[in-house]
């Protein structure tokens, strides 16, 4: 289609300046975390618009290991991602196989309640799961985080899976059943092989997930800083030795903590994007 | 191949085997899901806290303390609602906006929509530590580019009547999700419409009004139901922000914070309980309204 003068010439003068200057807003705060964290403890308070501090203190970057267990909170932090793309990309692809394409006893109904618990909100299990760990003498370490992830706990996950899953031909599923293989083979040779969009973003969910959760640490490791997660370490940095004199040493544990996230969005942007549409158009 | 007669023998057989596949499901469905359901709702009618063995039963005591006595409770929800009308709003506004710039057969579509998405990747405590640095009132970017414009500064986190305005610059920020929805929206409509419009004369704004807003409507008002339902729960990013009292006179306590105090600072976890239920009878209000308008909304082109 060919465009008119007026739309072109509303393009150059409106659309494009405004998409600019919101890039500009979008990127600001990071560019502002990033700067700051190259600022040293004087300068970090110097009352200036400045966006290349002077002089720019790259050491920051290394003293911050000696002065937070950032490495130590970091493994404590890869628990919680392995064992959320496992049960995320396996534990979750096989029920949502399952739910997909195996005739068993009350598969609706089944398929009803897992609905059912897509909507039910975090917020009523917080106190009694913690009720029951507690009873079970586990606050305080890792399994309180990991059973629930190990187990495929995601309705959603679980959703997204059975929906691919109904997308892929019969007949290849056919084919294999033919040569004898056995539902889990059909699983492991054919469906998992022709799923990497729902795989890739599955897994890349469940990384942010872990990445990020905040609530359920704070709650079960509060008081073992050796179980610590980053996102524990991070926002305990904030109440270290006051406040803003530490916040170059608040923005350096960002950038740590933003960087692997962006890592993550550079290699997987086209199925996280597919899936946040899909999450947000189909429920 | 099977023939249709074979497949159609194959799927309609009971295959038990179905159960291994999710059995992990329906341990986690049973354990993580119903259990603590039930057992929350058991908990909100008693006293428990984890010093006291055995909790005592209190009848409706903690509803009728929650509706009765609980000045933080009216506070709390009162400022949950607050930064949801003002929130939720601005950012789909946000978002739909952007994301109707960026349809308008733009060049570098894919940067731009990049440079508005990375914002929603930050993890969210990342997100709260940098705005508490850009909101410090005495060496907050914000307030240094406010007086460079020559304007007041604002104390951001210490006045009370800053500090949900606060929470809402910080959470628009994250708009990219919703954005990258409605655009997936937006080159979903067909294009033969707005080719028709066209033809009548129809102008810009006449087609964003005629055609877009109400064939995105259905996607708009599933956001809308998903941001109200998501804003009723925030908790990281205040907590981390604000601390656990959501700061000064509580302007910043919302529900959830006012849930894990008690449960985790008082140790009232019964009393938690009961406030949770409440809470959940409000989101269940909100996703009856999802679930039975949801035929409405769903989208029917390819995601």
């Amino acid at each position: 289609m060919v465009e008119g003068l007026y739309a072109r010439v509303a393009k150059w003068t409106f659309v494009y300046p405004l998409l600019l200057v919101g890039s500009t807003v979008m990127l600001f705060p990071l560019a502002w975390t990033f700067s700051t964290s190259l600022k040293t403890a004087q300068t970090v308070t110097l009352r200036e618009v400045k966006l290349i501090p002077d002089p720019v203190q790259w050491a920051n970057y290394i003293t911050i290991f000696e002065e937070s267990p950032l490495l130590l909170y970091t493994q404590n932090t890869m628990y919680m991602v392995v064992t959320s793309v496992i049960g995320g990309v396996v534990i979750c692809a096989l029920a949502g196989y399952a739910f997909a394409r195996i005739g068993f006893p009350a598969r609706e109904v089944l398929f009803y309640v897992l609905l059912s618990t897509m909507m039910l909100p975090h917020v009523v299990q917080i106190i009694p799961l913690f009720v029951i760990f507690d009873q079970l003498g586990l606050v305080g370490t890792f399994w309180p985080l990991i059973i629930p992830r190990l187990l495929g706990h995601n309705a959603f996950y679980i959703f997204l899976m059975r929906q691919f899953f109904r997308g892929i031909p019969l007949e290849l599923s056919d084919a294999a059943r033919m040569d004898g293989c056995t539902e889990l083979g059909i699983w492991a040779r054919i469906i998992m092989p022709n799923s990497k969009p729902v795989l890739a973003a599955v897994g890349i969910f469940s990384i942010q997930f872990a990445w990020n959760d905040f609530l359920s640490p704070l709650i079960y490791l509060g008081p073992k800083k050796e179980l610590w997660t980053l996102a524990l370490g991070l926002n305990a940095q904030k109440g270290f030795e006051g406040e803003i004199t530490s916040l170059h040493k608040m923005m350096v544990i960002s950038v740590y903590m933003i960087i692997p996230m962006l890592l993550v969005f550079a290699f997987g942007q086209k199925y996280m994007i597919e899936g946040v549409t899909f999450s947000g158009m189909k429920g | 191949m099977l023939t249709s007669m074979q497949r159609y023998l194959y799927h309609h057989r009971t295959k038990w085997v179905g159960f291994a596949f999710i059995l992990p499901w329906i341990l986690s469905a049973l354990w993580f899901d119903l259990i603590p359901f039930v057992t929350n709702l058991y908990l909100s009618f008693t006293d428990y806290s984890v010093s006291t063995s055995t909790p005592d039963w209190l009848g409706i005591r903690n509803y009728r303390e929650i509706l009765e006595l609980d000045p933080l409770f009216t506070k709390s929800l009162g400022n949950t609602v607050y930064y949801l009308v003002l929130g939720v709003p601005i950012r789909l506004l946000a978002a739909f906006a952007i994301a109707v710039l960026l349809n308008l057969r733009i060049h570098a579509l894919g940067t731009f929509r990049t440079i508005f998405y990375i914002p929603s990747v930050v993890p969210l405590v990342a997100v709260s530590i940098i705005f508490f640095g850009m909101f410090n009132a005495r060496y907050g970017i914000f307030n240094q580019l406010l007086i460079l414009l020559d304007l007041p500064p604002v104390r951001w986190l210490t006045r009370p009547e800053w500090i949900k305005p606060a929470m809402v610059i910080m959470s628009t920020w994250g708009f990219g999700a919703q954005m990258v929805i409605f655009l997936a929206g937006l080159q979903g409509i067909p294009s033969e419409l707005y080719e028709a419009a066209e033809m009548d004369g129809g102008s810009y704004w006449h087609q964003l009004f005629r055609i877009t807003i109400p064939m995105l409507s259905p996607v708009i008002f599933f956001n809308l139901i998903i941001g109200v339902i998501g804003g009723f729960q925030v908790f990281a990013s205040a907590y981390v922000l604000l601390g656990p009292g959501g700061g000064p006179l509580n302007a910043g306590l919302f529900y959830v914070l006012h849930i894990y105090n008690n449960a985790f600072s008082y140790f009232r976890l019964g009393y938690a309980a009961a406030l949770s239920v409440v809470l959940f009878l409000i989101i269940l209000f909100f996703t009856v309204i999802m679930v039975r308008t949801s035929d409405r909304w769903v989208y029917y082109g390819d995601a």
